[in-house]
């Protein structure tokens, strides 16, 4: 069963028109870029972390990104971790939505995020930082985080400019455990970005800059509503760099730093991103 | 008076909408400022080289490689586009236009953005289907 899930996996990722995404290299800030109407990404995203006192983990996500309109992008993750001296384990699945409220460019653009997360504590994806998580959360073991499943709804207001080349974006987020009375947790992050190369070369390339995007994201948590500000946080800092493969995935890396007591040391990240254009055409001989 | 008023109301608003799904044209609400700006790569060979690169990696997917639209999606070798100015056809591609599920490509850096215009440019204007004329442009 696993193995042909994988198989299926593989057949959809070579016999796609696989595209890298013009997409800027953040591993937790969103831009306010929507995935193109009709196309799906596929995003592998690993993460490994060696916490002080704690069992060195990886962390898999997979990520599947639909354009539903111009305006409106839905997503569905899942993932799963393992530990050392440990085992292996599901963490379970989340479900976003992002709207962009305003058509056109602006200076600033808002995007409007909500998230269904269902997912156990031994969670280890790090796919957003909120509340008064610490390094004490990845020492928990897979037996004891996975006996609890948090279900909780997550809202990030994005906002997103570009100019010359660069890009900016800050997301502010609040996220609302479902299951038990606790409060409101906040978090936040903001990343900064520009290709290497603005213009394009006339001649195929493949280790030309215009292929590379660099840049850098500052996340961490703003503790909640009746705690709010860094105090008891963690927070990291991280450089980004991405290559474009020409008619192939955008392969990303980012080690992000703790830059506190509270973070785990280091956190180096991997993403490898495919893009299926058109996908929704496959459904519609008059399109193909 | 008051349901008057309010049906007067309903009435301008649902003929304003009707107004503006008839205006369909895609450079009718470009500004001045933008429709006058210039292409700094018009008619440069190597500039058209570039943008049918870009092209093919962003466009034509939904465009077609030949460019003359797939389905619901636009021929970009129309009349229209043709003999729009650079400076139209580039704020579109910033704004984008979601009524009709065209994406904003602010993303895309400024100078690449001009050189996919060069290269739409120099395909012309066709009128006929994908399967009766072809781009001139290189890396198709």
């Amino acid at each position: 069963m696993k193995r042909s899930l994988i198989l299926c996996l593989l057949a959809l990722l070579l016999g796609a028109t696989a595209c890298s995404a013009q997409e800027w290299p953040y591993f937790v800030t969103y831009s306010q870029d929507l995935e193109e109407p009709g196309n799906l990404e596929i995003e592998l995203k690993t993460l490994q972390g060696s916490p002080k006192y704690g069992n060195p983990f990886i962390s898999q996500t997979i990520e599947f990104e639909y354009g539903v309109k111009g305006w409106w992008t839905t997503e569905f993750y899942l993932s799963g971790q393992h530990t050392s001296n440990d085992s292996t384990v599901f963490n379970g699945f989340r479900f976003e939505n992002r709207f962009r409220p305003l058509p056109g460019d602006h200076f600033i653009n808002p995007v409007l995020y909500a998230e269904y997360e269902n997912v156990n504590l031994a969670d280890r994806s790090f796919l957003e930082v909120t509340g008064h998580s610490s390094i004490s959360d990845v020492r928990i073991g897979n037996a004891q985080g996975r006996a609890e499943t948090e279900r909780s709804l997550e809202l990030k207001l994005i906002l997103g400019s570009n100019f010359h080349g660069w890009n900016l974006s800050e997301n502010f987020i609040a996220e609302k455990d479902l299951n038990e009375a606790e409060p409101w947790e906040f978090g936040y992050s903001v990343g900064v970005a520009r290709p290497l190369a603005l213009a394009a070369r006339s001649r195929p390339c493949v280790f030309c800059r215009e292929n590379f995007m660099a840049g850098a994201e500052l996340y961490g948590g703003l503790g909640d509503l009746e705690g709010f500000g860094l105090k008891a946080t963690s927070q990291y800092a991280a450089p980004v760099l991405t290559f474009n493969i020409p008619h192939g995935p955008a392969v990303s890396f980012e080690p992000a730093f703790g830059l506190n007591a509270n973070s785990v040391g280091v956190l180096y990240r991997v993403k490898l991103g495919f893009e299926i254009q058109q996908i929704s055409s496959w459904f519609h001989r008059g399109d193909r | 008076m008051n349901r008057h008023l309010l049906k007067v109301c309903m009435a301008l608003i649902f003929s304003s909408l009707v107004a503006r799904a008839a205006s369909d044209s895609l450079f009718d609400r470009a500004p001045d400022s933008d429709r006058k700006r210039v292409n700094p790569y018009a008619h440069q060979s190597d500039a058209a080289a570039a943008g049918s690169r870009l092209f093919s990696d962003h466009c034509a997917k939904c465009h077609g490689a030949d460019a003359l639209g797939r389905g619901k999606k636009p021929s970009l070798r129309s009349r229209e586009v043709q003999q729009a100015a650079d400076g139209e056809i580039f704020w579109l591609l910033r704004n984008g236009n979601l009524r009709r599920g065209m994406p904003s490509w602010s993303s895309l850096p400024e100078p690449s953005r001009w050189q996919i215009i060069t290269y739409i440019k120099s395909l012309g204007e066709s009128t006929g289907n994908s399967s009766s004329a072809s781009p001139k442009g290189n890396g198709q």
